[in-house]
């Protein structure tokens, strides 16, 4: 399973690194997210999915999964959510003051350079 | 702290409090002030002649860094005590006479006389440090107020110019003595010079022996302007004059003579050291007073002529190295070579002073240097004339003067090179004599034309900016002295032989001598019919020919092409460099963000991947893994699914549609491999983050047209490295399980210790609650930036 896990985080990877390389600055978005997405999968993956009980221990089994990578993609999930979340509306922002959502195009002033 | 370290310290000391004096009292020219200083400073070391003319050496130290092994050191034996005498008298009659060279109401006095207070004590500090950290200190001091000398005259942009070149070079020379400063410290363990004599054999056996010797000479050679390193010196003639004959002949250019006088002892055995000393000196001496006949300015003739002389005692101590060959002192001919190097030293000194100091009387009674515009000044200054004669006819090597002395054992040296039969001295040998012959051929027709282009002729009076005249009285004190002791050195040199040269001498060769050994030194006129006389002869007669000929062939020159010369290579070469650097920037300082993310994006992923094939990690074990569900293959096909969707989407709305079903595909998996906390943190805030998106897409503009098909290409390419690098660590990572996990900890203590059954809540709130306080923390951030973006509407317009 772990196999199949890393190549899905590999597509996920390779997708993300593709729209962070275009133009548009939506695109770029959605690939921070896919990235996050890749993220997360991937410290799952890598902490192992040997079968078990969920971490509870109301559960009573005898083997339960990893705990601790869970706790850390929660905090991971919600800090993604945060800085996502502030670049919508930077480039939201972005676009009413440039007029513009090409990356090409935001290159500085002139009192810039 | 002895006396000498007071005295090195005075002249800083003094600077400090110039300033005052020059606010306060204002009517009185600060210089007077200053004079004080160099006056005190050389009767001390006078009475200091004594007692190191019978070998008791002064030595003293101070801590200053104990434990790196950096005392301030200080030193006082033959060698150091002839610079310091020529520093202090020089400095007093420089100041004496920049008292009435500059004008009071013109000029910033404080600030000159502070720079040329910080270069007189740094100098001291450098001929007197025995400690080498200390003596880069001083060292890097010169480069510094001779820096701030240079470009005295900031307005001016030539000043300007000669400062940073100078600054250029010497502290490219500077930097390499540190190196082979370190290294000496590396090879003997100490930054002694005194012990690094006595480890002179262990210095020659080891293998940073020549790198050291390099570096070493590549300081002293910037310095002292030798061959290819002094185009600085005419540039630094933008100086006022005092500072030129102060710095620029008398002292700070002789600081990388002392340097090599004093390496003798520790390099002198190795042939590189033989070859580069002498070869680069008697090659600087040819080719400096070659160029000097082409010059038109008076001080630019005086600099190339500096250069040139400079180069006559460094290849006079690269000659003198060969006398260490020998054990003692009986039938010792080549020590010659080093005696005649401290005398000229001292003589060079005394004319060259004198030189620049008339030159200086002519520029400011005339108001030009230029030898075109000059002539006939004889009549009107005929002090000053007699002085210029001195000095050029010293420099020239015509007797009586003390040049015609030093000339002679100059050609003695030169002359015993012949006997010398090691390292191919016997083929390459004879280069020395001629040269050197040649050399004072041309120094002949440049003394000449000194002293006579700007005093015999017609006086152009319609050319110059004012009527000529003698100078006031003060200005004329200190080149007469110089003159004076040009002569008195001329007739009686025997008085500097015991006093100074001896002393001088036993400290370049401190092996060559029994205990109790005495260097006898004893310059005579006359010594036969010897071929030096023929020599001198040869120079004099030849030299006057070519002198009364030379507007026939001064066409010479034109033949050497414009575009060849050292200058031009330098200011070619700073050039090259700052447009180079430029190239090189705007290559890779594109602007645009993508060829950023690009470049760290294939250096990430080259780079992880080289590292994982080429120390052999990649290991792929598949026996430890979970068994493959049918749930999660679905899930993982339609994520796929997704993801192709999201690169293919045309319109903005599917990829944003399709970014959400991954995401609660995301959330899919984390019910699949039971997260439930992951799953419903998912869920809500990819509906969350589907919502902003949407919020923002009203008021985003439609996706952008296709890009090319090659950029594509290659963000396809960069792209799959990523992934398949990510993947191959993940999997590899995943084969090579070292420990086992600490959540046996949770599992086991999560009820016991913290009363909690949700394990990944208890780790969050109380296990590792820290992270949680952070994270909260980002989240309130996240809220207030994204609160003031929306609200502060600041505009452009208005800021400005």
């Amino acid at each position: 399973m772990e196999v199949i896990m890393a190549i899905v985080c590999g597509i996920l990877f390779t997708a993300a690194t593709y729209l962070m390389l275009s133009k548009s600055l939506l695109r770029i978005i959605i690939g921070t997210g896919l990235l996050s997405h890749g993220a997360h999968l991937l410290i799952l993956t890598m902490g192992g999915l040997k079968d078990g009980a969920a971490p509870l221990l109301g559960e009573k089994a005898k083997l339960y999964v990893d705990p601790l990578p869970q706790a850390l993609i929660l905090t991971a999930i919600v800090i993604s959510f945060g800085v996502t979340a502030f670049m919508l509306v930077l480039a939201y922002r972005t676009y009413q003051e440039l007029g513009t959502d090409d990356m090409d195009k935001m290159r500085g002033t002139d009192s810039h350079e | 702290m002895s006396f000498l370290h007071l005295a090195i310290l005075l002249p800083f000391m003094a600077a400090i409090l110039i300033p005052l004096f020059y606010k306060q009292l204002k009517h009185i020219h600060t210089g007077w002030f200053v004079l004080v200083v160099p006056v005190i400073l050389f009767v001390y070391f006078f009475q200091k002649i004594g007692p190191v003319s019978k070998g008791l050496n002064d030595y003293s130290t101070a801590n200053w860094i104990p434990s790196l092994g950096i005392q301030f050191t200080v030193y006082a034996d033959g060698l150091s005590l002839l610079f310091a005498l020529l520093i202090s008298g020089i400095g007093a009659l420089v100041v004496l006479y920049s008292i009435y060279y500059l004008s009071k109401e013109k000029e910033e006095l404080h600030k000159f006389y502070v720079y040329l207070l910080l270069f007189m004590g740094a100098m001291l500090g450098v001929v007197l440090s025995d400690n080498l950290v200390v003596l880069y200190t001083f060292w890097e001091l010169t480069s510094l107020s001779s820096f701030l000398l240079i470009g005295y005259w900031h307005t001016r942009e030539k000043s300007r110019y000669g400062a940073v070149k100078s600054m250029l070079i010497t502290v490219f020379g500077g930097l390499s003595m540190l190196g082979g400063i370190i290294l000496l410290y590396l090879i003997t363990g100490t930054f002694s010079v005194r012990e690094m004599v006595i480890q002179a054999a262990v210095i020659m056996e080891h293998p940073l022996f020549l790198a050291a010797l390099i570096l070493f000479l590549l300081g002293a050679f910037t310095k002292s302007a030798q061959f290819p390193f002094y185009i600085w010196l005419p540039d630094a003639m933008e100086a006022p004059t005092p500072v030129s004959a102060y710095l620029h002949s008398a002292t700070m250019v002789k600081a990388g003579i002392y340097l090599t006088a004093r390496f003798t002892p520790v390099f002198g055995l190795a042939p590189e050291w033989f070859w580069l000393v002498g070869g680069i000196g008697i090659l600087t001496l040819a080719w400096g007073s070659f160029n000097a006949i082409k010059q038109t300015d008076l001080k630019a003739i005086l600099a190339f002529s500096t250069v040139s002389q400079l180069g006559l005692i460094m290849s006079l101590l690269g000659a003198g190295a060969a006398a260490l060959h020998f054990e003692s002192l009986d039938d010792n001919l080549f020590t010659v070579a080093a005696v005649a190097a401290i005398f000229h030293l001292i003589n060079h000194a005394t004319f060259k002073g004198s030189l620049f100091m008339a030159a200086g009387i002519i520029d400011h009674e005339t108001g030009t240097r230029d030898i075109r515009r000059l002539g006939g000044l004889m009549n009107f200054m005929p002090i000053t004339f007699t002085i210029a004669l001195i000095g050029a006819f010293s420099m020239a090597g015509i007797p009586p003067f003390n040049g015609f002395l030093s000339k002679e054992m100059f050609f003695t040296g030169m002359v015993n090179l012949l006997e010398f039969d090691l390292f191919n001295a016997d083929t390459w040998g004879i280069l020395f004599p001629v040269l050197a012959w040649v050399g004072s051929v041309f120094t002949f027709i440049y003394s000449m034309i000194i002293v006579f282009k700007p005093f015999t002729g017609k006086l152009q009076a319609e050319k110059l900016e004012k009527k000529p005249h003698e100078a006031p009285l003060g200005m004329l004190i200190s080149p007469v002295i110089l003159a004076s002791l040009v002569i008195l050195f001329g007739i009686f040199p025997n008085i500097l032989a015991a006093s100074i040269i001896e002393p001088a001498a036993a400290s370049i060769y401190p092996f060559l001598l029994e205990d109790g050994e005495k260097f006898h030194v004893h310059i005579s006129h006359w010594h036969g019919f010897s071929p030096e006389l023929y020599m001198t002869i040869g120079v004099i007669v030849l030299g006057a020919i070519l002198y009364a000929t030379q507007s026939k062939w001064k066409r010479l020159f034109k033949l050497f092409p414009e575009k060849l010369t050292l200058n031009r290579l330098y200011d070619q070469s700073l050039h090259g460099l700052e447009s180079g650097s430029e190239k090189i920037q705007k290559f890779y300082m594109t602007g645009f963000l993508r060829n950023y993310l690009g470049i760290i994006f294939i250096f990430t992923a080259a780079l992880t991947g080289w590292a994982l094939f080429a120390q052999s990690a990649f290991s792929f074990k598949a026996e430890s893994n979970a068994p493959i569900g049918t749930y999660e293959v679905v899930l993982a096909v339609l994520m796929t699914a997704g993801v192709v969707t999201i690169l293919f989407a045309k319109s903005r709305l599917t990829s944003i549609i399709a970014l959400g079903s991954v995401g609660y595909g995301v959330a899919l998996f984390f019910v699949l491999f039971r997260a439930p906390d992951l799953a419903l943190t998912q869920l809500v805030i990819e509906t969350i983050t589907t919502a902003l998106f949407l919020l923002c897409f009203y008021y985003l503009p439609e996706l952008q047209k296709r890009e090319k098909l090659a950029f594509k290409v290659n963000n396809l390419l960069i792209s799959l490295g990523v992934g398949t690098v990510v993947t191959l660590i993940a999997l590899s990572a995943n084969s090579q399980r070292v420990s086992k996990t600490i959540s046996e900890y949770f599992i086991e203590n999560s009820y016991k210790e913290a009363g909690g059954k949700n394990m990944v809540n208890v780790i969050l709130v109380d296990f590792r609650g820290f992270d949680t306080l952070f994270e909260i923390t980002v989240l309130g951030i996240a809220a207030l930036g994204i609160f003031a973006m929306v609200k502060l509407r600041m505009s452009r317009k208005e800021q400005s």
